[in-house]
């Protein structure tokens, strides 16, 4: 340790790489998950690396680290146990949350419904029609739907009202009907 | 073998930022350089203090040394606690070394209040000056002291800024010395207590984000 605060690498990998078992061991008497030892030998190397000034030369290497070791795995224990305490594991409730998303069941019907809807607006008289698509599908103004058919404004009107009264008379009873 | 792979990449990339570090002076060494901040500027407070007055004090309530004493100690012994226990290897027993100057500090203190009882209330005007005093004091004490703290990257933030807050509040207890006029009425020492307390409480606050290990 005393050749890697004076920056020798290679001496620095010799070491950490024997602190692994030393930092592994300690982490498990400490009653760390085996699942999660790797996570604190990880730490550990990276506080080694972040601390490695405080070592004293004159004193043993093994209780510097074997502390830093008990440090880290004390607080890998807290964070799992702060996480068990905020998280619940229910894999059933999982299954069964409904999802907010369209069912199969639900997109079907839309577009079952969509399709009565073009028929009924296709079976339509002419005037009716063409009054349902520019002004209610096309969303066209008034204006712009007397320009391109040639009807006055007040006829688009009465057409529109009557299309909507005939599609009512169709479709109106069934659920989710638009119109 | 994968988890063998990560620790190898993991000690070859830490292998490959390797610098030379400056090691750290000993705890005690270090305790000492904050300590000479404190007396310097104690040393410039008494400069502008009525010393005559103070020496007339202590000779009338001769157990106000033993107070005055203990809370030296306890800032001495405070700040040795910290330096120690900011370092990885070192008992956390340590904490207790200044207990014994602590306690000393208080039963002196509280001696002093039950027998001096007669002694005159402080007024509201002296308590808020002594609080801030001790709490306006402490501050530099305890930012110089947290900056010396934070090279050692502690492992037990917690405990070590509690101890840096103890050091911090006894030394500016100390230092009110030099300009309190009274000794040991109930009210003096509820109030320099509660000062006390918000120093440490600060101090910990603080220091848990200062380290942040």
């Amino acid at each position: 340790m005393r050749r890697a605060q004076d920056g020798d690498s290679a001496a620095y990998q010799v070491l950490l790489r024997a602190c692994l078992p030393v930092i592994a061991g300690s982490a498990r008497r400490q009653g760390v998950p085996r699942e999660q030892v790797d996570d604190v030998v990880q730490d550990v190397l990276l506080t080694v690396h972040r601390v490695r000034h405080t070592y004293d030369p004159g004193r043993p290497f093994l209780p510097w680290l074997r502390a830093i070791a008990q440090r880290r795995a004390v607080d890998a224990l807290r964070r799992r146990g702060r996480q068990h305490g905020r998280e619940v594991h229910d894999p059933i409730a999982f299954e069964a949350h409904a999802d907010p998303a369209r069912s199969a069941g639900q997109a079907l019907e839309s577009v079952e419904h969509a399709r009565r809807l073009r028929l009924a607006i296709a079976a339509l008289p002419d005037g009716q029609r063409e009054a349902v698509e520019r002004l209610g599908l096309r969303e066209q103004s008034l204006d712009e739907a007397a320009a391109d058919t040639g009807r006055s404004k007040g006829a688009l009107k009465v057409n529109l009202h009557r299309a909507l009264k005939a599609l009512r008379g169709k479709l109106g009873g069934e659920p989710g009907s638009d119109v | 073998m994968s988890e063998i792979m990560d620790h190898e990449g993991l000690i070859r990339s830490l292998a490959a930022d390797l610098r030379p570090v400056r090691r750290l002076l000993p705890p005690w060494l270090r305790a000492l350089c904050w300590i000479g901040v404190v007396a310097a500027l104690g040393a410039a407070l008494a400069s502008i203090a009525n010393l005559g007055a103070l020496w007339q004090r202590l000779a009338a309530v001769p157990d106000m040394w033993l107070a005055v004493l203990a809370s030296c100690l306890t800032t001495v012994l405070a700040a040795i606690a910290a330096f120690q226990i900011s370092l990885p290897d070192r008992r956390a027993v340590w904490a207790l070394l200044p207990a014994p100057a602590l306690l000393l500090w208080i039963g002196a203190s509280g001696l002093g209040c039950l027998r001096n009882w007669t002694v005159p209330s402080t007024h509201e005007a002296d308590a808020r000056s002594c609080l801030v005093f001790i709490v306006g004091v402490s501050l530099p004490l305890s930012a110089l002291l947290l900056a010396m703290l934070r090279r050692a990257c502690p492992l037990r933030p917690n405990r070590t800024a509690i101890l840096g807050g103890l050091a911090a509040a006894s030394a500016s207890a100390t230092l009110l010395n030099l300009f309190h006029p009274y000794d040991a009425a109930a009210t003096d020492l509820a109030v320099h207590a509660l000062a006390v307390l918000i120093v440490i409480l600060g101090n910990r606050a603080i220091g848990a984000r200062v380290f942040g290990t």
